[in-house]
């Protein structure tokens, strides 16, 4: 079955709720009215051509500063987390992979010892995703593609979250990165953690366990979601996004005007 | 010619009072904490109070090696060989403040390695200025013979707010030797400083400095060359915190000498309140298949405070790869969100931040040398947040 919006119910308790979400960078309007639901130990996904609003809504379900609320909310766990800082909601378990992470003035050793010390370490240690050589360097100083984005997702698991948020962690990688970039991530699924995916043209999808719901957003809303991901993304390489819009048809035009 | 000086200073006479380690006040072993020399720790101590006071130190096992560790007006008159290394690496003329040391020599260290004794274990020396006013000009002499390695920690400071202290600083590493130098300056707001160093690094040899500015000062320039020649390496580090009013103009200076020489010189400064800082870096490059390179960064945290880099390569002969990266900014917005996002509060990340922008350069020292400059770098950490 298939839903215009990102109000997808399934069974399980909601764990994040983004209701009618309006948000600001600089003077551009990046999000126009985005409804999500995402439940406990589910894995949605995010497709959508380049600008559509990904980041931006991952950003914001983080609260990076940048990105301004000017109309909406968001709980998570039942709580309006819309207006705490970063930290805060860090600490209260989500966690955002960077897709383009800023080069940092710390060794990478040192982030991870002060993550360690901040974070319940869970029951099985996090997986190096062969980084080690990697520790002693300024973080993401000199790194390749692949290499920013294991270490990118490793620093981010090492903070326990119930809710991962993944900015394409499947882009500018080679074919063997992204095998284990798949299987890492299915460790976690395995464990019970929910996660939003932000997927480059659906690469890691085929690997992924579990994927419950894939939601396609367009123009800085959620116009498509479906509980039949691969399928949706079969849509999308044929039809391409613009196959999908017209299939979507009035409800974009509206909602663009 | 102490005329020319801008203030007046007591410069007071040349004496030696020798003192013994027991007679050090509290207040000032204190003082001499926060810029790293703890004497129980130093395998041989030089400390010089003021003009005349002095206490030196050098253990049993090091003595019974031919270490030797004593001032600079003493090894003088002691040992004729001595005479050999003084003036040799600097001229007596090549400013007013080496001059004027010249003329108005109080003391120094002067430390000698023989050949192929390794002192790991640090050997300290500290400059402390106890009475207000003076003026402390000094002459310092190290020598590591061959095969030699001496890993040197030395410390400034000070009970008055205000005094000159210009010191003359002549190193000799000879072939295949090592030499580690730190120096700790914790001066104070009023206070005129002036070094003059010079190293002359012989064929294999390898020399590592580093230096940390702590405290703000009235006038602080310096810029230490180190000569290398054949086959010989140099790594000089510098980190700044320039505050309040300070005027610091700060540079390194490496001349490649003899071919398969190399050279790094990293300078890294934080400079907030009203502070001016300059920052020179100067590679001259003179033999071939020489490799020199200069790093300059600067974090600019206040509206009237300034920061000028002046990175400088001077190539005379083909075959002489120089290279220099300089860069001035503020801490990005986009480290910080990072950081914050990972679940650090601001003031954590920009401590984070400040702390990995000051720590470069601790590879090339002992483990020793490092444990302790680690305790300098937390403290140059909390007084750049302001």
């Amino acid at each position: 079955m298939s839903y215009s919006s990102g109000e997808v119910i399934l069974t399980s308790k909601a764990l994040l709720r983004v209701r009618d979400l309006w948000v600001k960078v600089e003077n551009t309007l990046v999000l126009k009215g985005v409804n999500l639901t995402i439940g406990e130990g589910e894995v949605h996904t995010l497709l959508g051509p380049n600008a559509s609003g990904k980041s931006s809504l991952l950003m914001t379900i983080m609260g990076v500063p940048k990105f301004k609320v000017i109309k909406g909310e968001i709980l998570y766990g039942g709580v309006n987390i819309t207006k705490l800082p970063p930290h805060e909601r860090a600490k209260m378990g989500i966690a955002l992979a960077f897709q383009n992470p800023p080069r940092v003035n710390v060794k990478l050793r040192h982030l991870i010892n002060r993550l360690k010390a901040m974070y319940p370490q869970d029951k099985f240690t996090v997986n190096y995703l062969n980084v080690r050589y990697l520790f002693d360097r300024e973080l993401y100083h000199g790194f390749s593609g692949g290499e920013a984005k294991k270490v990118e997702l490793y620093v981010t698991m090492l903070q326990s979250p119930k809710l991962a948020l993944l900015d394409e962690p499947d882009s500018g990688i080679d074919v063997e990165s992204l095998m284990s970039i798949a299987n890492f991530i299915n460790k976690f699924i395995e464990s019970g953690m929910s996660m939003l995916i932000v997927t480059h043209l659906g690469s890691v999808l085929k690997q992924l366990n579990k994927i419950d719901v894939a939601h396609v957003m367009f123009g800085g809303r959620i116009i498509y979601s479906s509980k039949s991901p691969l399928s949706l993304l079969k849509l999308i390489y044929e039809s391409g996004y613009s196959g999908l819009v017209k299939l979507v048809g009035d409800s974009i035009e509206e909602g663009l005007n | 010619m102490k005329r020319a000086l801008t203030k007046k200073y007591d410069f007071g006479e040349l004496k030696k009072e020798p003192i013994d380690e027991s007679s050090i006040p509290k207040a000032i072993k204190g003082k001499m904490k926060y810029v790293g020399i703890e004497l129980e720790k130093g395998s041989g101590n030089y400390v010089q109070i003021d003009h005349s006071r002095i206490y030196q130190f050098v253990s049993e096992y090091l003595r019974s090696l031919g270490v030797i560790v004593t001032s600079t007006t003493e090894a003088y008159e002691k040992f004729t060989w001595a005479k050999e290394y003084f003036w040799k690496a600097l001229r007596v003329n090549q400013d007013f403040y080496t001059s004027l040391t010249h003329s108005y020599w109080r003391h120094g260290y002067f430390i000698y390695v023989p050949p192929n004794v390794k002192v790991t274990q640090p050997i300290q020396a500290c400059f402390f200025v106890a009475s207000k006013g003076v003026a402390q000009p000094v002459h310092n002499v190290v020598i590591v013979d061959e095969g030699g390695e001496l890993n040197l920690v030395t410390g400034c400071a000070t009970m008055s707010n205000e005094g000159l202290h210009v010191g003359v600083s002549e190193f000799y590493v000879k072939r295949k030797a090592k030499l580690t130098f730190t120096m700790i300056h914790g001066w104070a707001p009023e206070f005129e400083v002036r070094p003059r160093t010079s190293v002359i690094v012989e064929e294999g040899g390898t020399y590592v400095s580093y230096y940390v500015n702590l405290y703000p000062v009235s006038h602080l320039d310096m810029c230490p060359t180190t000569y290398l020649h054949k086959l010989a390496k140099g790594y000089m580090t510098s980190i700044l915190l320039g505050k309040k009013r300070s005027f610091m103009d700060i540079g390194s200076r490496i001349e490649f000498l003899g071919r398969d020489s190399r050279g790094e010189i990293v300078s890294r400064s934080i400079v907030r309140d009203q502070a001016r800082v300059i920052m020179r870096g100067h590679l001259i490059g003179r033999a071939e298949k020489t490799r020199g390179h200069l790093e300059c960064r600067s974090l600019l945290l206040s509206q009237r405070a300034s920061v000028t880099t002046i990175p400088q390569l001077e190539s005379y002969v083909e075959g002489s790869e120089l290279t220099h990266e300089a860069a001035i900014g503020r801490i990005s917005e986009d480290q910080l969100y990072y950081l914050m996002a990972k679940g650090f509060t601001e003031e954590e990340a920009v401590s984070l931040i400040v702390r990995g922008f000051i720590e470069v350069g601790l590879v090339h020292l002992p483990p020793q040398v490092r444990a302790s400059l680690r305790g300098v770098l937390r403290i140059v950490e909390k007084l750049a947040r302001g």
